[in-house]
């Protein structure tokens, strides 16, 4: 179990802090802005990039300086995702699973040995880690989840299918959840696994065909009699049956980031919807002299004051410890929503030119959407939201 | 080998720049201050050539306390170690004076190779390669956009820009290198050459510490002096001309006015 303190392990002085945001902000706008289009002709972000961003440290700067990373706080981190989000979130996505749910299984729920031993190779982007707890039939609520793991000899054996599984076709490492008790509640009856590219019985699908995002890939992976050492049970037999409770607390920290990259698309849709009416003319005035047009400008400049004041008060509780899962299910579902809207707002203030495929605003409508659905629907949110505030009240 | 780049802090690229009122030298403290873009391109070229040959790079700076954010920016790209020249009494020193300040600073440093950018965008002078390269006796190559070093035969060649394509140069070493902006991509500060800047060697030295005299550097001494300054006359609007079946004449009137055609 990792408690904050050791998170905190090697925090990063403030000064230092903000050299590391002025050198992403830059490195997002400079080098990946333009290159948004390419990555979302070719679905594919190019090697060169890749290896620049992991040469920066961007695939591991949520994870403790002993184990090769930055060690960023949950407020740092927010900053940093806000950097990120904006440009087209499949950036992001390349080294978000690293950083972020599959990085978090290991800090959460491994064995100081585990630790040791893979964290440094996804710090560095050695390794693309996947997160694979989604299936056909168990996704944030993973009391359906009907991938299983059987205990032979030494060994376990793991069968089943997953669902949506991001990076899964450039996986190095997957993190694989499986029902260990069949007849145990999802709570006891879930344990996590990290099963390695090439092992056999594993294998992913065709990529998905997405709405948005491209160059994020998700595909189906496949586990068909995939048989792991016991060294693969991540928590070593203590971790027997901890999956979900460490699940849980993986997806709370994802969802703040999360909620943290919608305020950085968001900043960009208002940067582009401001900037669209300052210049675009009709009627022989530009767009943005006309106050329909400036009500929508001032919708979306609140929505995303909103968001980006929510986000950095309920990352502070949660580094605090104060509020680890109602915050976070708050400021995933207002700021997911907040960019949706945000997004509509910025196609309508382009007019026709925002419904044309090649015109930023378009691409990231599209993109938005992804947001109200993954890491937890909106629905799901609501549910933690008020379950989560009726359980405090004793009912 | 032994590389000295120098780099200097100017207001960032965007800021609108002006003359302090009082002595009419750059005002450096109402704006945003960043290294100036062009000394990204020599930092990337000195760690790379450090890269290939090992060595050592020394970032170079003469500045107000407020230079050494620009240093650490150096330090993040992967340079090892930094010389800070600082002091009230340098302020408003010219092109002759920084030249003989700097160049007293890298002797002591006894470079294989100084590297400098082409110009700062603040003054844009274009001059400080050259003078350092008299003032160090040292052969200096310009307008670099390529550079290639030798260490064992003790010589650097350069592709040197030129209006219809390059020429090939050389010079023995030690020597000044002047690099253009076609020359690389600067790499951005990692984060973890961002959390070791800070422990990286930083020598500060005042004028006095450096072995200057009092007289020879800043404004009261400086060999130019800014007399007045005016902002540039704002851009006129350009001329629209509409096709009505005769565009093309009247472009071709229009160049032919401008004495283009």
């Amino acid at each position: 179990m990792l408690d904050h303190e050791q998170i905190r392990t090697g925090a990063v002085q403030e000064s230092d802090f903000t050299e590391v945001v002025a050198s992403v902000r830059r490195f997002v706008r400079e080098r990946v802005a333009p290159l948004e289009q390419e990555i979302e002709e070719t679905d594919e972000i190019p090697a060169a990039l890749r290896a620049e961003a992991a040469e920066m440290g961007l695939f591991g700067f949520a994870i403790p300086e002993l184990y090769g990373g930055l060690g960023l706080s949950m407020s740092e981190e927010a900053r940093l995702v806000c950097e990120l989000g904006y440009t087209t979130p499949a950036f992001r996505s390349m080294f978000g699973t690293n950083n972020g749910i599959a990085g978090h299984v290991l800090l959460e729920g491994a064995t100081e040995e585990q630790k040791k031993t893979w964290l440094p190779k996804i710090a560095s982007g050695e390794w693309t880690a996947s997160f694979a707890l989604t299936e056909q039939g168990a996704g944030s609520d993973p009391s359906g989840l009907a991938t299983t793991a059987v205990r032979d000899g030494d060994d376990w054996v793991i069968n089943g299918s997953k669902r949506f599984i991001t990076n899964a076709p450039l996986a190095d490492v997957f993190m694989v959840f499986a029902r260990t008790d069949p007849h145990a509640s999802p709570s006891r009856g879930i344990t996590t696994f990290m099963v390695e590219k090439g092992t056999a019985g594993l294998s992913v699908g065709p990529r998905d065909h997405k709405m948005g995002q491209a160059g994020a890939w998700t595909a189906d992976v496949y586990l068909d009699n995939v048989r792991v050492p016991s060294s693969a049970l991540i928590g070593g037999e203590d971790g027997v049956g901890r999956g979900y409770a460490t699940a849980m607390r993986c997806l709370a920290h994802g969802r703040i980031h999360i909620a943290a990259l919608c305020v950085g698309m968001s900043q960009r849709l208002v940067d582009e919807s401001v900037s669209y009416a300052a210049s675009r003319e009709q009627g022989g005035a530009v767009i943005g002299t006309y106050q329909l047009i400036q009500g929508l400008i001032a919708d979306s400049a609140t929505d995303l004051y909103a968001a980006r004041a929510l986000v950095a008060d309920v990352a502070a509780r949660f580094d605090d410890g104060s509020d680890k899962r109602i915050g976070p299910s708050c400021a995933k579902y207002f700021a997911s929503e907040a960019v949706g809207r945000i997004a509509d707002r910025a196609v309508q203030i382009h007019g026709g030119s925002g419904y044309i495929r090649g015109v930023p605003v378009e691409r990231f409508y599209r993109d938005a959407r992804l947001f109200r659905i993954y890491e937890g629907t909106s629905q799901i949110q609501q549910i933690v939201i008020a379950r989560g505030l009726l359980a405090q009240a004793g009912s | 080998m032994n590389i000295v780049v120098t780099v200097k802090q100017v207001p960032d690229t965007w800021a609108e720049k002006k003359l302090d009122a009082a002595d009419k030298t750059v005002d450096r403290v109402s704006v945003d201050n960043v290294m100036n873009e062009m000394d990204e391109y020599g930092v990337e070229e000195a760690l790379k050539i450090k890269e290939a040959h090992g060595g050592e790079v020394t970032v170079v700076t003469m500045g107000p306390a407020k230079a050494v954010e620009t240093i650490r920016k150096a330090l993040s790209m992967g340079a090892d170690k930094a010389v800070h020249l600082t002091d009230d009494a340098l302020h408003g020193s010219d092109a002759l004076q920084t030249s003989a300040a700097l160049a007293k600073v890298i002797a002591t440093l006894s470079p294989d190779l100084v590297i400098t950018a082409t110009e700062a965008s603040d003054a844009r002078g274009g001059v400080m390669g050259a003078l350092l390269a008299e003032r160090l006796g040292l052969p200096q190559l310009t307008q670099a956009r390529k550079v290639t070093v030798d260490p064992a035969a003790g010589k650097v060649s350069i592709e040197r820009l030129a209006d219809n394509g390059y020429a090939l140069v050389e010079a023995s070493l030690p020597a000044v290198v002047g690099v253009v902006e076609k020359i690389n991509q600067p790499r951005y500060p990692s984060f973890k050459g961002i959390m070791a800047a800070k422990k990286k060697p930083l020598t500060t030295l005042s004028s006095g510490d450096a072995g200057l005299d009092a007289g020879s550097v800043g404004l009261a001494g400086a060999g130019s002096t800014v007399v007045d300054s005016q902002p540039a006359p704002p851009r006129q609007s350009g001329t629209i001309v509409k096709d009505e079946g005769d565009g093309g004449v009247k472009i071709a009137d229009f160049l032919a006015a401008q004495k283009l055609i």
